[in-house]
C-alpha cells in the first residue's frame, strides 16, 4: 500500500469513529496543555524572581555586619566575638577600592510622615546621592540627595511615587516642608514608580542624608552598604577588596558578610529551574496517561474493526500493511492531540499574562519540544502493541467475529 | 482438457473445542479446472464453508495439501499467502460488507490500493468497473446509500477489480429478492463465461442447478459430485 493511501485510509478510520477519537484527541491535548501551561507557570516564576533581584541593580555587591560564614581561628576573635557594626566611615572607606565604583551607605528606619494635616507611616532610607542610581532608580522630578559630605545630613527628602500622590495629590511637592518624626524636612525629587524590590515597596520609601536618619533614629550604624563592581567581570575583584578593607577596618577580623547580587540570582534561578523540572514532570505524567488512553483506543478499534481487519486481509492486505494503518492512526490521534494542547497550552499562557502582567508565563522552549515529542512518542508506542495484535489476527478469525 | 486451478489432496481442518477436536472437514480430494463453475451444496456444518475458506487460503488446513494453479501454497506465509489473495483470488462473501465509511468506487478499489497499483490504473479500471456493472450514478454513495443489488455488485466489482483466476462466491444471493438474486447470478455467470474460474457455495437447490458441476457436501467429507458419477 502506497505511503499516501495509508494515510488517507488512517485518516478517514479515525474520522469514521467521531466520539472514540475526539476522546482520545483530547486527552492527549489535555496532557501536552498541561505541560506547557505548568512549565510556563515555573519558569514564569523564575523569570520573575530573577527579573525582580535584576531591577535591585547591576554589579551589586551588598555588604552586611556580621558573619554567616565559619573562619579559620583568628587571635582577634579570640577576644571578642562580637562583630563591630558598620559606619559611615566604613562605607567612605570602600570608595578607595579600585575595583569598586560606586558606594552608598544604607540605613533603614521607620516613621511617620505628615504634610498638611495627612499623616502616614513610611519607611526611611538614609543613603547619599549615589544611592539613586546604584539601585537603578530614577527622579521623576526635583533632583537627588546634595552631593555633600556623608556625616553633615542636610534636612533634605527624596520621596517615592505612591507618598507624593497621597500627601500631595495633584499639587507640587518639589520645595514643599514635610515633617518626618520630629524633623521638617524640604522636599527635592520625587522617584519614578517602580513598584516591589528586595522587601521594600520603593514607591512608599522616603531618602534622606544618611547622617540625618542616624540622628533621627538615634544610631550610629548602618544596615547595609551597597557597592556597585565597575563592571560584571569586576565582582569578585570588588568582593575581595571590600572584604580587605573592611577587614584592616575591623582590626583583622572578618565580621562583615559580602554577598553578590550574581550568587543570589543563580541561586534562585537554579532552585526555581528545579521547580519548572519538577513540574514539568508531573505534567509528563499525565501525558503518559493519556498515551495509555490512545492505546486503550486502539484497542478498542482493533476489536471494533475485526471485521475489517479480516476484509482487507481477504483482499489481499500483508501484516504490514495493517501495522502501519494502525500505527498512522494511533500517530495522527496523538499528533492531532498534541498540536491541539500546544495551541491550548499557549492560550492558557497567553491568556495568563494577560491576568497577570507581571508574570512572564512563557512556557521554555525545552518543554515545549519534550511535551510534544513524548505525546508522539507515546502515541506511536502504545499504539505498536494494538497495530500488532491487529497484524496477527488470521482473516478466518476476523470471519469468525460475523 | 483445461489445467487445474484447484487441486487438493487429503485435505483436512479440525478446531479445538471444549468436547474435544471436532473434524470439519475429513480428508477432501478436489480438482477444478480453470474455467469451470462449481456448486457447492450441502446442509449446514457439511463443512462447505470451511472448504471455501480453505480453497480461499483464509484458513490454514490440518492436513493434506492444495495446489492453485499448480503452486503448493499451504506452506507460504501469511504475507505470501495475502499476496495470493491480493492477485489470484476474488471474494464474493457475505462476512466480507463494503467498509461502510468508502464510497462505491474507494470499495472497488481497495485492492488494488492496498497492493499498491499506481492512483492512474486503479481510477482506470473502477471506471471501466463502474461501467460494466451498470453503477456510473453511484460511485460517490457510501454502502447505505445502496440498495442490497447495488452493493452486492459492487462486492463482485470489488472481487474482479485485481483480474482474478478465482472467483469464490458465498451465498451471493444469500440476502437479495428473487430479481436481483438473478441479477447478481448472471453477473457472476458472465465472469465465469469470460474464462474465471467460479465456486459458488450455495444452499439454494435451484442456484446450484445452474452451475456446470455440482459437489454435494456432507458430515464434513465429499458426498457427490457430478463430474465422477
Amino acid at each position: 500500500m502506497r505511503p499516501a493511501d495509508i494515510l488517507r485510509f488512517a485518516r478517514d478510520a479515525a474520522t469514521g469513529y467521531p466520539m472514540r477519537t475526539s476522546l482520545s484527541v483530547l486527552a492527549m491535548s489535555i496532557g501536552v496543555a498541561a505541560v506547557v501551561i505548568l512549565t510556563a507557570l515555573g519558569d514564569g516564576a523564575r523569570r520573575y524572581v530573577v527579573g525582580q533581584f535584576s531591577s535591585i541593580g547591576t554589579n551589586l555587591v551588598i555588604v552586611l555586619p556580621g558573619r554567616s560564614g565559619t573562619g579559620g581561628f583568628n587571635p582577634a576573635n579570640a577576644i571578642t566575638t562580637t562583630p563591630r557594626d558598620l559606619s559611615i566611615d566604613d562605607a567612605g572607606a570602600l570608595r578607595r577600592a579600585p575595583a569598586v565604583s560606586r558606594v552608598a551607605p544604607l540605613a533603614v528606619g521607620t516613621s511617620e510622615i505628615s504634610f498638611g494635616g495627612r499623616l502616614r507611616e513610611v519607611m526611611v532610607a538614609g543613603s547619599t546621592s549615589e544611592f539613586i542610581p546604584i539601585r537603578n532608580f530614577e527622579l521623576a522630578q526635583g533632583s537627588s540627595l546634595p552631593e555633600e559630605d556623608w556625616n553633615r545630613g542636610t534636612a533634605v527628602a527624596v520621596i517615592g511615587a505612591k507618598i507624593r500622590d497621597e500627601l500631595f495629590g495633584s499639587g507640587a511637592a518639589v520645595g514643599q516642608l514635610v515633617r518626618v518624626g520630629d524633623r521638617r524636612l524640604r522636599i527635592v525629587g520625587v522617584l519614578k514608580p517602580l513598584g516591589q524590590g528586595l522587601g521594600m515597596n520603593t514607591d512608599e520609601l522616603v531618602i534622606v542624608p544618611v547622617a540625618l536618619s542616624q540622628a533621627m533614629f538615634n544610631t550610629n550604624t548602618l544596615f547595609r552598604i551597597l557597592v556597585e563592581a565597575r563592571s560584571r567581570e569586576a565582582i569578585p575583584d570588588a568582593k575581595e577588596q571590600v572584604m580587605e578593607i573592611l577587614k584592616l577596618r575591623h582590626r583583622g577580623e572578618e565580621d562583615v558578610t559580602v554577598i553578590t547580587q550574581d550568587a543570589i540570582l543563580a541561586t534562585f534561578d537554579k532552585l526555581l529551574g528545579a521547580l519548572t523540572l519538577g513540574v514539568a514532570g508531573i505534567a509528563a505524567i499525565s501525558l503518559a496517561v493519556a498515551g495509555i488512553l490512545v492505546m486503550n483506543v486502539m484497542l478498542v478499534a482493533v476489536t471494533q474493526r475485526t471485521g475489517e481487519i479480516g476484509l482487507l486481509k481477504a483482499l489481499g492486505a500483508t501484516g504490514n500493511t495493517i501495522r502501519l494503518a494502525f500505527l498512522a492512526e494511533a500517530a495522527m490521534l496523538s499528533s492531532v492531540g498534541a498540536l491541539l494542547g500546544y495551541l491550548l497550552g499557549q492560550l492558557g499562557a497567553f491568556v495568563l499574562r494577560q491576568v497577570f502582567p507581571v508574570f512572564p508565563a512563557y512556557p521554555p522552549d525545552w518543554a515545549v519540544i519534550a511535551g510534544l515529542s513524548t505525546a508522539l512518542g507515546t502515541g506511536l508506542l502504545f499504539g505498536f502493541m494494538p497495530a500488532r495484535r491487529a497484524a496477527l489476527m488470521d482473516p478466518v478469525q476476523a470471519l469468525m467475529k460475523h | 482438457m483445461a489445467e487445474s486451478v484447484i487441486r487438493v489432496v487429503g485435505l483436512g481442518k479440525s478446531y479445538a473445542t471444549a468436547a474435544g477436536l471436532f473434524p470439519a472437514l475429513k480428508g477432501v480430494d478436489l480438482e477444478i479446472r480453470a474455467g469451470e463453475y462449481v456448486a457447492v451444496m450441502g446442509p449446514s456444518g457439511s463443512g462447505k464453508s470451511t472448504l471455501l475458506n480453505l480453497l480461499g487460503l483464509l484458513d490454514r488446513p490440518s492436513s493434506g495439501t492444495y495446489l492453485l494453479e499448480g503452486r503448493d501454497v499451504t506452506t507460504l506465509s501469511p504475507d505470501e499467502q495475502a499476496q495470493v489473495r491480493s492477485q489470484r483470488i476474488g471474494f464474493v462473501f457475505q462476512s466480507f460488507p463494503l467498509v461502510p465509511r468508502l464510497t462505491a468506487s474507494e470499495n472497488i478499489a481497495l485492492p488494488m490500493t492496498l497492493a499498491g497499483l499506481p492512483l492512474k490504473e486503479r481510477n482506470a479500471r473502477v471506471d471501466q468497473a463502474l461501467r460494466d456493472f451498470g453503477l456510473e450514478h453511484r460511485a460517490d454513495h457510501r454502502p447505505d446509500q445502496l440498495s442490497g443489488g447495488q452493493r452486492q455488485r459492487v462486492a463482485i466489482a470489488r472481487a474482479t477489480i485485481m483480474q482474478p483466476a478465482l472467483i469464490l462466491a458465498d451465498e451471493p444471493t444469500g440476502n437479495l429478492d428473487r430479481h436481483t438474486g438473478d441479477e447478481v447470478i448472471h453477473l457472476l455467470e458472465g465472469l465465469n463465461a469470460s474464462g474465471v474460474t467460479l465456486v459458488v457455495v450455495t444452499h439454494d437447490p435451484a442456484l446450484g442447478t445452474r452451475a456446470h458441476r455440482q459437489l454435494v457436501m456432507e458430515d464434513g467429507g465429499l458426498k457427490q459430485d457430478s463430474a465422477r458419477p
